[in-house]
């Protein structure tokens, strides 16, 4: 490691060790190589921290405090050491006039990633949301035109969010929707998960560019596998274990959520794996079924009814869910073997007949 | 000469928020607050399954999260009659609880501290100093000279590598600021710690909420998250252990840290800012926390005219909106005040053609609708409750206001003031911190004997509904009075209708030109220098502002949004 980094880190307040530290867990949350975790920390190393703008349109906040939770850096690492966060309407200290300076002189200068939080409404010009007299439209397109890259963070920068929603009194859009021309990416969430935003800003200055994505613009370490297919319930859907009402014996005892409503099947989010708040929980996990909130137009889903399921194949080889008591784990292997192309029947048959009634 | 300074984006709150002021012999003799974005929640509401409401609702507002969600659900089963088992009882108060912890914590220190603690002069402190200062009020063990040391250090750094970022363009060194560097140098360190405690505190957020922001296990009729002793997957001995250490953990940084500093600055600004910053003297607050029995922590009540003597019921009825100065029309006229239950949302966007220098405030000018108790302008928040409770003789709350009052050296009358406010917010933490555990230990209570149910479901079938309810639901959220009013038929959202606590706060004047809480409390302040009205930002702060849950929200009239019409782009 630089010796000059290793005084800057320890200026700071960070050991080396725990930088390094930093380094792996960035590596692993973006699915990269080990090696990778060297490369981060080179990365990272650079002496003047790239400036971003924050900008708030049409939201709730909710999306900058999920950002307060990040803990991989956490939000005064990456305020203080890893970018130069010059303007945030909900922290920053100027107000009026002198945060407008601190916006323009930062467009001015380029070379600044931006980040956009909150719907744009476009309809009657752009009335429905003004920041110092001026348009969200306007100042969306202003730091669009001098600006290296686009973070959208949360369904409302996204898609447009639940102010798009039907019948979209404002005529509000997502960024997608209005700008081209920049690299764009998205990380849908109502709230993003903090994770997610923090690997996204590792990721881009580790590789100098934004991480892959798919044909959302959602990088694909986040949105690249279904909820329903890492969900720790999911053996209880393939052996047709149900929670039917809430706090029932199902419930109590973590039984798949299907039928009341969640939207795990249609839903494309690492929540089961990251978790929240420091892996210390998540919507599935907890009792409630998953909204999609990472999916466009999700709140045009009914919340508690269940969704179709077209992608499901059975395993016809699977072993039994619940070994008997008392039985050794040799016996079991057999026995299990022995019924398990049963069991997959009659699991199949049960996804089949849940599909129909849906459908 | 009169002066008018306009302070827009108003920062360090949640959402877009105006101030205009006329200053004039340098002090602000009138002025006018704004918000300036709108987003219609209420025409996407409507037709939408009632019990699915909060999940949307929760939304308006996600530095404010669960407080939408908790008056969503309320209101629906006020509607179709819905008790709630005890354990959703106190899973709702520990979420709220824990909110009100985290959520003063955070607006104390990151958003209305840098009113008070000037970060450049911290640069000057003496860390022994520093040191010799923190222990002298607070028992907290980061006290170090080593510590402050470190502190300043990094604070040095920062400053030297020449990219400030969010501290960039600050009032530093501004004259109003009083704190001398070694004061400064500590509320920097806390402002860091507070930032790392907000982060592990909220994780109870996660624990019975699944997430933070926006929890996800409220339902009507109950909670989401299972209650069972012998389970993995629902609150168990170990999750209750889990949240034990963070309300112990949150109770000592109240404890602590937080009202130690807070103590500490009030000594410095309590002659000018106790004095300063009042507004219109009027108080209301809709209690909140019920214990089993259904009594609440923090009593409703409605104080008048500053009569602490005097504490009158509340009663939903006698609340009103107009839209005289708003951008919304009403279909009989814009003259008259609607209850909730009749209220519309039509927007009529009147104002100048962006980009604008000034609003036209003699005409319509935000999108806060201004509500009205009985045709009087209202109070809520911290203040207004810590009053109830205090003119209602709540010991606990009796005992913390004398205490500090005493403390300070200064008197009740303090209270009606920027200061007060702020110190009132820090007061009542003090008494929810404390009520954590209590929580806590029912729960467990509960589990030991049996006791686990967690939702009513005897109305969960919209088949069970009548044709035709209506319901409210009130929350007394950290920032104030929150009330959600329902009308469903036939089984979905006809109308719904939000007044929440920056409505009542922001308001706009009324048609007999009565101004808002945010807007009298400027009226009378000095502006030491006009290019930097910090003395604004002070009192605006004081109030906790958030925008997205005060702009109007909900309809109640099934009404088409109308055409806005420009007019034209003139300035005043």
């Amino acid at each position: 490691m630089n010796p000059a980094l290793i005084d800057e880190l320890s200026a700071r307040g960070v050991t080396r060790r725990e930088f390094l530290k930093f380094c792996t867990v960035m590596a692993g949350v973006l699915a990269l190589p080990v090696e990778a975790a060297a490369k981060i920390a080179r990365a990272l190393e650079t002496v003047r921290r790239p400036p971003v703008i924050w900008l708030e349109f049409q939201s709730c906040t909710g999306c900058t405090e999920t950002l307060l939770r990040a803990n991989r850096p956490t939000v005064a690492e990456l305020v203080l050491d890893v970018l130069s966060l010059n303007y945030s309407e909900t922290i920053m200290a100027p107000a009026g006039t002198a945060a407008e300076k601190s916006l323009h002189d930062t467009i001015h200068e380029g070379g600044y990633i931006t980040v956009v939080e909150g719907a744009i409404p476009t309809g009657d010009d752009g009335v429905y949301c003004c920041i110092g007299g001026r348009t969200a439209l306007d100042i969306l397109k202003e730091a669009a035109a001098n600006t290296v890259a686009i973070i959208t963070v949360g369904a409302c920068a996204f898609y447009g969010g639940w102010p798009s929603t039907t019948p979209n009194p404002t005529g509000a859009k997502g960024v997608k929707d209005i700008i081209s021309g920049v690299p764009i990416i998205n990380l849908p969430g109502c709230p993003p998960n903090a994770d997610n935003i923090t690997a996204t800003v590792v990721h881009y200055l580790t590789f100098k560019e934004l991480p892959a994505t798919d044909d959302l613009g959602r990088p694909l370490f986040a949105h690249g596998r279904r909820i329903h297919d890492n969900c720790e319930r999911r053996g209880h859907f393939d052996a047709g274990e149900f929670v039917e009402a809430w706090g029932d014996e199902g419930h109590r005892k973590g039984w798949c959520l299907y039928k009341m409503g969640c939207k795990g099947p249609i839903a494309f989010m690492n929540c089961p794996t990251i978790r929240w708040n420091e892996g210390t929980s998540w919507p599935v996990g907890a009792g409630h079924g998953c909204i999609a909130c990472g999916a466009p137009q999700f709140w045009e889903n009914p919340a508690y009814e269940p969704v179709p399921i077209h992608l499901v194949t059975p395993s016809t080889t699977y072993p039994p869910v619940e070994p008997l008591e008392g039985m050794s784990p040799v016996t079991a292997g057999v026995i299990g073997a022995a019924v398990g192309v049963a069991a997959g029947v009659a699991g199949a048959v049960a996804v089949r007949q849940l599909t129909k009634k849906e459908e | 000469m009169a002066q008018r300074i306009v302070v827009d984006p108003i920062t360090r709150i949640e959402g877009h928020l105006r101030i205009e002021a006329q200053v004039e012999d340098g002090r602000i003799t009138n002025a006018w607050a704004s918000s300036t974005a709108f987003r219609g929640i209420e025409i996407i509401l409507r037709g939408r399954d009632p019990r699915e409401a909060w999940l949307m609702a929760q939304r308006i507002c996600g530095v404010c999260t669960t407080v939408h969600a908790l008056a969503s659900v309320r209101a629906v089963e006020n509607a179709l009659d819905i008790q709630i088992p005890d354990n959703a009882r106190l899973v709702r108060n520990l979420i709220a609880g824990f909110q009100f912890v985290h959520d003063h914590m955070i607006h104390f220190y990151h958003l209305h501290a840098l009113d008070w603690v000037d970060i450049v002069s911290a640069l000057k402190a003496d860390p022994d100093a520093t040191a010799k200062l923190a222990q002298s009020i607070s028992d907290w063990p980061n006290s170090s000279p080593d510590y402050f040391r470190t502190i300043k250090e990094k604070l040095n750094n920062f400053v030297r590598s020449g990219q400030l970022g969010i501290f960039a363009n600050g009032y530093w060194g501004h004259s109003a600021y009083r704190l001398p560097p070694e004061a400064n140098l500590l509320a920097v360190a806390h402002y860091l710690e507070a930032l790392e405690w907000q982060r592990d505190i909220i994780r109870a957020h996660a624990i019975l909420g699944a997430k933070n922001p926006h929890p996800q296990t409220y339902l009507v009729g109950g909670v989401a998250i299972a209650v069972d002793p012998d389970s993995e997957s629902a609150l168990n001995a170990d999750k209750l252990a889990f949240l034990r250490r963070l309300a112990a953990k949150a109770k000592a940084f109240v404890e602590q840290v937080y009202i130690p500093d807070l103590l500490a600055v009030a000594s410095f600004y309590k002659d000018e800012w106790g004095a300063l910053g009042e507004g219109i003297g009027n108080f209301l607050a809709c209690g909140e926390f019920p214990d089993r029995a259904g009594n609440l922590l923090f009593p409703a009540g409605i104080i008048l005219n500053r009569d602490l003597s005097r504490v009158h019921p509340v009663d939903q009825q006698k609340i009103a909106e107009y839209v005289t100065h708003s951008w919304y029309q009403y279909s009989d006229g814009d003259g008259k005040g609607k209850h909730p239950w009749e209220g519309e949302t039509m927007p009529n966007y009147t104002g100048p053609k962006p980009p604008y220098q000034y609003l036209d405030t003699d005409g319509k000018y935000t999108w806060m609708k201004a509500p009205r108790y009985e045709d009087k302008p209202m109070e809520v928040g911290p203040l207004a409750r810590v009053l109830v409770a205090y003119a209602s003789g709540q010991p606990r709350i009796k005992a913390l206001v004398d205490g500090a009052l005493k403390q300070l050296g200064i008197g009740p009358e303090a209270l009606f003031s920027t200061l007060g406010r702020t110190a009132a917010r820090g007061l009542e933490t003090v008494v929810i911190a404390e009520q954590l555990t209590a929580w806590i230990g029912e729960l467990a209570a509960n589990m030991e004997s049996g006791e686990l149910r967690i939702h009513n479901g005897e109305r969960w079938d919209p088949s069970t509904w009548p044709k035709e309810a209506k319901g409210y639901g009130f929350h007394d959220a950290p920032r104030g009075t929150l009330g959600h009013w329902i009308h469903i038929v036939d089984g979905k959202i006809a109308n719904y209708q939000a007044v929440v606590p920056s409505t009542w706060n922001c308001s706009p004047r009324d048609p007999k030109g009565q101004p808002g809480p945010y807007e009298a409390s400027l009226i009378g302040t000095p502006i030491a220098d006009p290019a930097q009205p910090i003395e604004i930002l002070r009192t605006i702060h004081s109030f906790d502002p958030c925008m997205a849950c005060g702009v109007h929200i909900l309809d109640a009239s099934g009404r088409e949004i109308s055409r806005i019409h420009l007019n034209g782009g003139t300035c005043p």
